[in-house]
C-alpha cells in the first residue's frame, strides 16, 4: 500500500518534470545537466546516485551519459528488491533461510547507493500488550537492521521503527493473520 | 474545557432561607434509574453487572424544581448511585426539598437507610443553583449538604459531585462519579483521543489523526496528556495541554519512543526509546527539556513502565528472564525484583493508588485476563473472564479497574470493582474504544 502510494508519487513528479521544462534536476540526478524528462531513464527523483549515468570531462564541456536501458533496481517489480517483507516465526527473531537473499540483495543495493535511506518497520500480531507487541516489532525491526550492518550497510542509512500492531497488514484473527503481521517492512525513503 | 463549579458552600452549611417548602407528599412519579441497561447519550452505553458485597439502601427523592430546568439532576444522581453497585435505591415517592424534613418512618417502612432531596432553581444570570441534603433515616440526623452554582453545561457535573459527596459520607471513601476518563477510539481510518465523565458522557476529542495514537496517559493533576502518535510514521510520544490544544513531542528520537509513564509530582516521564538498540526504560523531563536518562539495561525488552504511587519505584515489564513479566526496581535505576509468576506472560503493570496491589495482565490458558495481585501477601484473583483483555487502568479511589476487552467483533472498555463483584461495559456504536486511562480525582 505505502509502496503503490509511493510509486504513483514518484510518477506523478516525473509528469511534473516533463511539463515544466525549466525545473533544475542538479538535486534529483546527481548534478546530471542533461534533463533526462523521459522517465524511463535514472531511478527518478530521490534516488540521489547516478544509476546508470556516468562523466566525462569537466568544467563548461561537462557532459553526462545517461543509459535509458539501465533503471534502477529498485523499481523492477521482478526482481528481488521488489520484496520488501521479512517475516518471523512467532517467538523467533533471527532471519530464517528464505529471506537472507532478499537481505543480501538490499544490503548490495544499499552499499551501491549510500544516499539512499530505509526505514525498517517491525510489525506484531495483536495479541496481547499494544506496548509489549510494539518492542517485539522493534526486535523484528533491529533483527534487520542488524543484518543489513553485517553485510556492510551503513548504519545511518537505516532507522529501525515499530508500528507494534497498529497497522496490522492482515485484520483476521487465525494462525495465517497473525503470522502475515509478524513481519518486518523495509521503506525506502 | 468544562470550568469548575464555583463552591458556594461547605458540607454542613446553615439552614437554607431560600426555600422553606416542606415535603411534598405528592407522588411525582420520578422513576428509579434500575431499569439498566440504559442508553447514555449518542455513543456510549452502560451495561451494568452484579452488585456490591454490602449495599447501602438509599432514597433519592425528586428535587424541588423552580421554573425549567433541562437536566433532570436527581436522576443521574440515582444513575451513579446505582452503578456503583455499592447502594440499593429506593423509591421513596416523594419530591423532597433541600430544607424539609423527611418523613423518616414512612422512609423506615420502605426500607431506607438514608435519603436525599434537593431543589434547583434558575438564577438571573440563566445559571442554576442546585442544592442538596442528605439524612439518616435511622437516627433521624441530618448529615448535611452542598450547593453548586452550575450553567446548564455543567448540571451533569454538579449531580456528579453530589454523588461523590453522598458517596464518600456513607462508605468513607472518596467517589469518582466527577472523574473522566480518557481513551483511543478508531473509526474507520480516523483514530480519535477521546475524553469522556466516568458515565460515557460529555464526550470531547484533544486530538484526531489518520495515523495511529496509543498510550494515552493522564497527567496527575489532570490538566496534560501523554501519549504515542504515529503522524510522523513512527511512534513518537507527545504530551498535550488540554485547555489550549498545545502539543510538544517530548520523545522523538531515532527508532521507536513509546509507554509514557507520569511520575507522581508530575514532572518527569519514564519512557522506552530504542534509540541505543532494542526497548529500554529511560526517564526525561515532562517538558522535553534536556537528555533521556536510561534506566534500564537489559540485553531484551525492558517496556511498560509505571510509577508506585508514591514515586519511589517503576514497575515495568522485561523479557530478560525468557519471558515476558513484570519487575520493580528503584525509580533512579538500580537492581530489578521478580514480582509475577506462574504465567510465562504477565505484563502491562498498573500499581493501585496505594501501593498495596498491582493490576496486570496475564495469559492463562491462551487467554489474555486482569488480575490483581496483593503485594504484601502475594494473593492473586482473576478480575476478568472475555479473553482479550488489555491495559488496565485504576479508578483514583482504587475501587475499580477499568481495561480494553472485545464484544460482538468490536474492541469495548469494561470496567470491574476490586473485589470483581461489579462490572460495567462501556460500548460505542461508533467504532472501536480501547486503552482506557482513568484520570485523577476533581478539584
Amino acid at each position: 500500500m505505502n509502496q503503490k502510494i509511493r510509486l504513483a508519487f514518484v510518477f506523478a513528479s516525473l509528469i511534473g518534470l516533463a511539463a515544466c521544462s525549466s525545473v533544475k534536476l542538479d538535486d534529483q540526478a546527481g548534478g546530471a545537466p542533461i534533463d533526462n524528462r523521459g522517465g524511463a531513464a535514472g531511478g527518478g527523483p530521490g534516488t540521489g546516485g547516478s544509476t546508470g549515468a556516468t562523466a566525462g570531462g569537466t568544467g563548461p564541456r561537462q557532459v553526462t551519459q545517461v543509459d535509458v536501458a539501465q533503471k534502477d533496481a529498485l523499481s523492477d517489480p521482478g526482481g528481488v528488491l521488489s520484496k520488501r517483507s521479512i517475516y518471523f516465526d512467532f517467538d523467533q527473531y533471527t532471519i530464517r533461510d528464505e529471506f537472507k537473499s532478499v537481505i543480501e540483495a538490499h544490503a548490495k543495493y544499499l552499499i551501491a547507493n549510500k544516499g539512499r535511506k530505509v526505514i525498517l518497520q517491525g510489525n506484531a500480531d495483536e495479541r496481547g500488550s499494544r506496548e509489549y507487541n510494539l518492542a517485539l516489532g522493534q526486535k523484528r525491526s533491529e533483527a534487520v537492521s542488524k543484518a543489513l550492518q553485517a553485510l556492510g550497510v551503513a548504519g545511518t542509512q537505516l532507522e529501525a521503527v515499530s508500528l507494534g500492531e497498529e497497522k496490522p497488514k492482515s485484520s483476521g484473527t487465525d494462525e495465517a493473520s497473525f503470522a502475515e503481521n509478524r513481519r518486518a517492512d523495509l521503506v525506502y525513503q | 474545557m468544562r470550568k469548575p463549579v464555583p463552591f458556594i458552600e461547605a458540607a454542613q452549611r446553615a439552614p437554607l432561607s431560600r426555600d422553606r417548602r416542606a415535603l411534598l407528599a405528592a407522588v411525582t412519579g420520578s422513576a428509579l434509574a434500575g431499569a439498566l441497561p440504559r442508553a447514555a447519550g449518542a455513543q456510549m452505553r452502560i451495561d451494568v453487572s452484579g452488585v456490591g458485597a454490602t449495599q447501602y439502601p438509599i432514597a433519592i427523592a425528586g428535587f424541588i424544581s423552580e421554573g425549567k430546568v433541562p437536566q433532570d439532576v436527581a436522576d443521574v444522581l440515582r444513575a451513579d448511585l446505582t452503578r456503583s453497585g455499592a447502594f440499593r435505591l429506593i423509591d421513596p415517592s416523594v419530591t423532597l426539598s433541600d430544607t424539609a424534613t423527611p418523613d423518616f418512618a414512612d422512609l423506615k417502612n420502605r426500607g431506607a437507610d438514608a435519603v436525599a432531596g434537593g431543589s434547583i432553581a434558575r438564577l438571573a444570570d440563566g445559571r442554576f443553583d442546585v442544592r442538596f441534603r442528605l439524612h439518616d433515616v435511622v437516627r433521624g440526623t441530618n448529615l448535611g449538604g452542598e450547593s453548586f452554582l452550575a450553567g446548564e453545561a455543567d448540571l451533569r457535573y454538579a449531580a456528579h459531585r453530589m454523588a461523590d459527596w453522598i458517596y464518600e459520607k456513607l462508605t468513607g471513601e472518596r467517589g469518582i462519579f466527577a472523574t473522566r476518563v480518557l481513551f483511543v477510539a478508531k473509526q474507520g481510518p480516523r483514530y480519535r483521543l477521546n475524553v469522556a465523565d466516568w458515565d460515557g458522557e460529555n464526550i470531547v476529542s484533544p486530538l484526531t489523526s489518520t495515523e495511529p495514537i496509543m498510550s494515552p496517559a493522564w497527567s496527575p493533576d489532570g490538566t496534560r496528556l501523554a501519549y504515542v502518535s504515529f503522524e510522523s510514521r513512527k511512534p513518537v510520544v507527545y504530551v498535550h495541554m488540554l485547555a489550549n490544544g498545545q502539543r510538544k513531542a517530548v520523545a522523538n528520537f531515532r527508532g521507536s519512543n513509546s509507554a509514557p509513564a507520569w511520575s507522581p509530582d508530575g514532572r518527569t516521564l519514564a519512557v522506552t526509546l530504542t534509540r541505543e538498540g532494542l526497548s529500554q526504560v529511560f526517564l526525561i523531563n515532562a517538558d522535553g527539556s534536556g537528555n533521556p536518562r536510561r534506566l534500564t539495561s537489559s540485553s531484551g525488552i525492558d517496556t511498560e513502565p509505571a510509577y508506585s504511587p508514591d514515586g519511589r519505584s517503576l514497575y515495568f515489564t522485561s523479557d530478560r528472564g525468557g519471558s515476558p513479566q513484570i519487575y520493580r526496581m528503584p525509580a533512579d535505576g538500580g537492581d530489578a525484583t521478580r514480582v509475577t509468576f506462574g504465567s510465562p506472560y504477565n505484563v502491562s503493570a498498573r500499581p493501585s493508588p496505594d501501593g498495596r496491589s498491582l493490576a496486570f495482565i496475564t495469559r492463562r490458558e491462551g487467554r489474555y485476563l486482569v488480575a490483581i495481585k496483593n503485594l504484601a501477601t502475594g494473593a492473586e484473583q482473576l478480575l476478568s473472564d472475555a479473553g482479550r483483555e488489555e491495559s488496565p487502568s485504576f479508578a483514583p479511589n482504587g475501587r475499580w479497574i477499568m481495561f480494553a476487552t472485545q464484544s460482538g467483533g468490536r474492541d469495548s472498555l469494561m470496567a470491574v470493582t476490586v473485589d470483581g463483584r461489579v462490572k460495567q461495559r462501556l460500548s460505542s456504536n461508533l467504532g472501536d474504544i480501547r486503552e482506557p486511562s482513568w484520570g485523577p480525582f476533581t478539584r
